[in-house]
């Protein structure tokens, strides 16, 4: 250190380890001035393409996070609406056996109605035509009857 | 001397003078920066000039060196300031790595001047006092422009005990950092000087390799310790 404060003085400096004189200010100059220059060409460009990436990382993941929401919004209504078709199928299967079963018994009543009306006819006309061939039978009877007395008669 | 070799030659103290009017100049050191410098301009010029969102190429590099800078700034200066000081603290991390590598690594031999000879510029006192006293005025700068007065307080706290120590620590603080980077980078050259010299093949291998570690860890420290600084200087205490 006592070197240097001698050495200003000297016309021709002899140097030395120590020898602090005009560089250390002007390298600090310099530094502060590298300090500006790497500020603007590095430390700004940089960290902004650095930020604005995280920006846009964190803007599509809120994207993305949003549109996965709005899919399982969309999944849950879907599967209400699916559930609500199925009801309503089921529904109308329903009612469609109720109405096929009314219309079956519907039809067999008529049929049976309708074959229980022919059964009776053809009972009742039987019946008459019995009858006729019972009185036709009693009427030859008697006729038969009488001959059979006259000939007894008659012998 | 029997081997005169050019590669193994010990200046130490000698320097190139430049006189500017009544100022005298160590013009190696000023040669040397200047060629950092252009070096980091350079790289930084090439990776930016096609910033895109997927990086490619030095924008990588640079990118990554981003972070590692700005985490370190956030790291010791806290989420608030860190933006303000993150450029000076970067910078004075690249420079001094730059400076501490770029003194290992490049054949300055090659290139001979009339005094002196070319090296890391971090390896001349001046340089390092520099930057020193520029982070000593850094912190007192935010702590001022943050605090206004009361960063004085500091002085003070935790009790009014610690004002003497507190302002030795104003001049010890640069002291240990200009020192520190001098005298590791400088024991560095000369080690691998003295080593080149008594035995020009391999066996200075390991001591650059180490020295190139150090020099990696210098930059480190003193990047880490100026953030530092600047964090005690505009940290609020929690009353």
């Amino acid at each position: 250190m006592h070197s240097w404060l001698m050495l200003a003085e000297a016309a021709a400096p002899k140097g030395g380890l120590f020898d602090l004189d005009a560089t250390l200010p002007l390298m600090a100059v310099q530094v502060v001035l590298l300090t500006f220059i790497l500020n603007a060409l590095f430390f700004q460009p940089v960290g902004k393409a650095v930020e604005e990436r995280e920006g846009f990382i964190s803007s599509s993941r809120a994207q993305a996070k949003e549109k996965i929401a709005q899919a399982e919004r969309l999944e849950v209504e879907l599967k209400a609406q699916l559930l609500e078709a199925r009801k309503q199928s089921q529904a109308l299967i329903q009612e469609a056996e109720v109405e096929v079963d009314r219309l079956f018994r519907d039809a067999l009543a008529l049929a049976q109605a309708d074959a229980n009306a022919t059964k009776e006819k053809s009972r009742v006309q039987v019946e008459a035509q019995k009858a006729e061939a019972f009185a036709g039978i009693d009427i030859q009877a008697t006729k038969l009857g009488a001959v059979i007395v006259d000939r007894l008669l008659a012998a | 001397m029997p081997f005169n070799l050019p590669l193994a030659e010990l200046e130490v103290g000698k320097h190139l003078y430049w006189k500017v009017g009544q100022l005298n100049l160590h013009g190696q050191v000023f040669l040397s920066s200047w060629i950092v410098i252009g070096a980091l301009l350079a790289l930084v010029v090439v990776g930016t000039r096609k910033m895109e969102r997927e990086p490619r190429g030095v924008q990588n590099l640079l990118e990554f060196l981003w972070d590692y800078l700005r985490d370190l700034a956030r790291d010791q200066i806290g989420e608030k300031a860190y933006r303000d000081w993150l450029p000076f603290i970067g910078t004075l991390f690249l420079f001094i790595f730059v400076s501490n590598w770029g003194g290992a690594l490049i054949p300055w031999k090659l290139i001979h001047l009339p005094s002196g000879e070319l090296g890391a510029p971090t390896a001349d006192i001046n340089t390092t006092i520099a930057l020193a006293l520029l982070v000593s005025l850094a912190y007192f700068y935010a702590g001022l422009s943050r605090k206004g007065l009361r960063y004085f307080e500091y002085y003070v706290e935790p009790t009014p005990i610690m004002l003497p120590f507190k302002i030795v620590e104003d001049f010890t603080k640069p002291l240990s950092l200009s020192f520190r980077l001098f005298g590791n980078i400088l024991a560095d050259e000369l080690v691998v000087a003295v080593l080149a010299f008594l035995v020009p093949l391999v066996v200075p291998l390991p001591a650059m390799f180490l020295g190139l570690f150090t020099s990696a860890i210098q930059a480190l420290i003193f990047a880490t310790l100026a953030a530092y600084y600047i964090g005690e200087a505009v940290h609020e205490e929690q009353h």
